[in-house]
């Protein structure tokens, strides 16, 4: 600055001091010690450690950070180094300036990492020193993994989720909306059961998560049970194995009910011959003789719970001899319906006897003579429920019309592929069982996979991915005709990805 | 001949003695050794003076002399001031001076010829300072450091300055005393020269940290190897016949 000024300055030439230990001339530093003095002087590393005892687990590759905490870091990786600095004790006195892994054998459960470190001595003069700090891993399994080494089948919340029905549509049916909303993203494993699925937690908060879950999405009861599996009463510690029993109700969609007495006055006289048209968290219950509609939540339901009069298993299939529609379209929540007098011969009968039913229906929008259609036989089934008799005087249909049947049509599609999947979660199989029962699962999963089809509303909650091996034939798409199918646009793309995050997610 | 020696745990030698080539002053200890070290060394030759300055030991830094006078701060008491007429040689003029800047040590060095002053003494000081030490005055720093008292050490024969100064700076200074100066430190590496040694024509005290090192470059460059104050002598004496002769 001065001499931009313009002044004068004289030049400053450094001279040299000699050393004051040894004597040697060297530039004039703050100690007025040559370096080499300096060192053998002080020794700034005094006081830090130079061997460490880190604990490690052989089995996840973690590193302990006391107290309690497990860090996962590779060999030679910026975490590791981290920690490892992090572990030295009275780093504050000095500063680090540099740190750097020196190659040990990977087996050899040392670390080492080299340090430099600066630090002030002697009135002021910064001295830097390099050292070297030996690791020493201490092989010690962290809890977690000694949990899964002692028992690895290590689950903390099991769920047990039961119907009591006999088949399994409400699982196939849940299944996808547990994949859809990623709810069993935590299961450890999903098993799955006689009439209903085991979902197992390490967790209890997992396991209460997903149970609150499946209250959302279907009428359940649930209790909770723990049991003790080991405790320390010195430190107020209490290990438990907690199991949650949710049961769904055993009515399903198109189940044929009878209502008990008290529940069909309760709700205003009620049926008491009513179908199940939907099933969410409450029960959708639709008259099919007047067209109301009632909804039973699932505490109502399980305050007197009763079973179906029939189910869709025992549908019977009729053809439509003559329909005289009764009333105009109406529409009840979100589906159309119209009554109407409809004469039916089941199709068992047909070319046998002569036999006709007279009925009414709520399918009169759907149905014109000639078309199939599926319902319940009143008039030939022997039905034992303690619910009917109960009502005096009540006169029984003779048929029931549940729902139009595209069998016929359907007979031509048999065998061919879809153009659509669904993904499915990842269940262990009981392996006893016996090939009969897995030709039944398998129809069953037919029947649904024909349901989705038929009902766009069931399919509102799924994610339906495109089938990639499915090629389209110009025949088929002509002579479908007016077959319910699943339209492209629903159909989601499969990511490359997916198939391995399928295997991931489950 | 440098002697190293330590006040009462103290390297600081430099602090609580004063010494020249007529007379040494030496502060008030605990213990005699302090001062039974000087009076070994110097007890034939100069006289050794117990005394403090304004009450406190620190007399090497409050005072500033040589063989012709010595100057002693403000603040001095007059029993102290009187101790002092009474104990150094008559020829020595002891003068009290006004001057704000009361650590005279600390802001003058001098030999019997220069004095080395700091830059903001007061006029009137320096022309004291001309008259009772009779010396020549020149203002000046040492390394940037304004305090000259502190950070150098000379007698008529040489010099040590802070470690610091420049080789440009070091010729300025020795041709402004007329001594060969050399930078260096006492006290294992300690750059305030004045406050770890005190020296005079054929003598110095160091603090007792000084290496060898250190010690061998103080006995170089203020040539006490050879001095004695008999050899000065002499040597003037042959001086003196070479001139008669």
């Amino acid at each position: 600055m001065a001499e931009e000024a313009g002044m004068f300055t004289v030049q400053q030439t450094v001279g040299s001091v000699l050393c004051c230990k040894c004597g040697i001339p060297m530039v004039p530093n703050a100690a007025n010690m040559c370096v080499k003095c300096l060192r053998s002087e002080v020794d700034i590393t005094e006081g830090l450690q130079k061997h460490v005892i880190i604990t490690h687990c052989p089995e996840c590759e973690c590193y302990l950070q006391p107290p309690r905490t497990w860090i996962k870091a590779q060999l030679e990786s910026k975490e590791l180094l981290t920690f490892c600095v992090k572990r030295l004790k009275n780093m504050n006195r000095v500063r680090l300036v540099h740190a750097e892994f020196v190659w040990t054998e990977p087996h050899s459960k040392r670390i080492k990492v080299g340090l430099r470190v600066q630090k002030e001595v002697l009135n002021g003069a910064i001295l830097e020193q390099a050292y070297v700090v030996e690791y020493v891993q201490q092989e010690h399994m962290c809890e977690s993994c000694s949990r899964v080494q002692a028992n690895p089948d290590q689950w903390v919340a099991a769920v047990q989720l039961r119907q009591h029905v006999s088949h399994r549509r409400t699982f196939f049916y849940l299944e996808q909306l547990i994949l859809k909303h990623d709810a069993a993203a935590h299961a450890i494993k999903i098993k799955q059961m006689d009439q209903g699925i085991d979902f197992f937690f390490a967790n209890r908060s997992h396991g209460v998560k997903f149970v609150e879950f499946i209250g959302k999405v279907a009428p359940v009861k649930s209790r909770s049970d723990k049991q003790l599996v080991s405790h320390d009463s010195k430190s107020n510690n209490y290990n438990y194995k907690h199991t949650f029993s949710v049961e769904i109700s055993p009515i399903c969609r198109e189940d044929l009910i009878c209502l008990p007495p008290k529940v069909a006055l309760s709700m205003g006289n009620f049926g008491p011959l009513v179908i199940c048209s939907k099933v969410t968290n409450s029960i959708a219950l639709l008259d099919p003789f007047t067209l109301r509609q009632c909804f039973l939540y699932a505490d109502q339901y399980w305050r007197t719970s009763f079973k179906s009069l029939l189910t869709s298993r025992q549908l019977v299939e009729y053809i439509v001899l003559d329909v005289e529609l009764v009333s105009s379209e109406v529409n009840i929540g979100g589906t159309r319906y119209a009554l109407a007098d409809a004469q039916v011969a089941r199709v068992s009968d047909f070319g046998k006897n002569d036999r006709t039913f007279s009925i009414r229906t709520h399918l009169g929008h759907l149905l014109s003579p000639g078309d199939y259609a599926l319902g319940y036989d009143l008039y030939g089934t022997n039905t034992n429920d303690m619910e009917l008799e109960k009502h005096k005087g009540l006169a029984l249909p003779e048929a029931i019309l549940i729902k139009k049947s595209y069998e016929e049509k359907q007979q031509r599609k048999r065998g061919k592929p879809r153009s659509w999947k669904l993904k499915s979660l990842n269940m262990e199989v009981d392996e006893t069982r016996n090939r009969a029962d897995e030709e039944k699962v398998n129809t069953e999963y037919e029947e649904f996979l024909r349901d989705l089809e038929e009902n766009p509303d069931i399919r509102f909650n799924m994610s339906l991915y495109r089938n990639r091996d499915y090629q389209p034939s110009e025949v088929a798409s002509v002579t479908d005709g007016d077959l319910p199918s699943v339209p492209l646009e629903e159909l989601l793309a499969d990511l490359d990805l997916s198939d391995k995050e399928m295997e991931d997610t489950a | 001949m440098a002697t190293r020696l330590q006040f009462e745990n103290s390297c600081e030698v430099g602090v609580f003695s004063k010494l020249t080539n007529a007379y040494c002053l030496v502060a008030i200890g605990g213990s005699e050794n302090f001062y039974s070290a000087f009076e070994t060394e110097l007890a034939d030759v100069i006289p050794v003076v117990k005394t403090s300055i304004s009450g406190t030991r620190i007399i090497g830094r409050l005072c500033a002399g040589n063989k012709n006078g010595l100057l002693v701060p403000h603040n001095t008491t007059d029993q102290e001031l009187q101790h002092l007429r009474n104990s150094l040689p008559d020829q020595v003029v002891v003068q009290r001076i006004e001057e704000k800047l009361s650590a005279l040590g600390n802001c003058i060095a001098c030999n019997d010829h220069v004095a080395l002053t700091h830059t903001d003494l007061d006029r009137e000081t320096e022309e004291i300072i001309a008259d009772v030490l009779g010396v020549e005055v020149f203002r000046q720093t040492i390394a940037g450091n304004i305090l000259v008292g502190s950070y150098c050490a000379f007698s008529n024969r040489g010099g040590l300055v802070h470690p610091h100064t420049s080789i440009e700076d070091l010729d300025e200074l020795s041709t402004l005393l007329q001594v060969p100066l050399v930078a260096g430190t006492v006290n294992r590496g300690s750059e305030v020269i004045a406050a770890g040694m005190t020296v005079n024509d054929w003598i110095a005290f160091c603090g007792s940290d000084t290496t060898a090192t250190e010690l061998s470059v103080i006995e170089s460059v203020f040539k006490l190897r050879e001095a004695q104050p008999s050899a000065i002598v002499d040597e003037m004496r042959k001086s003196l016949i070479d001139s008669f002769v």
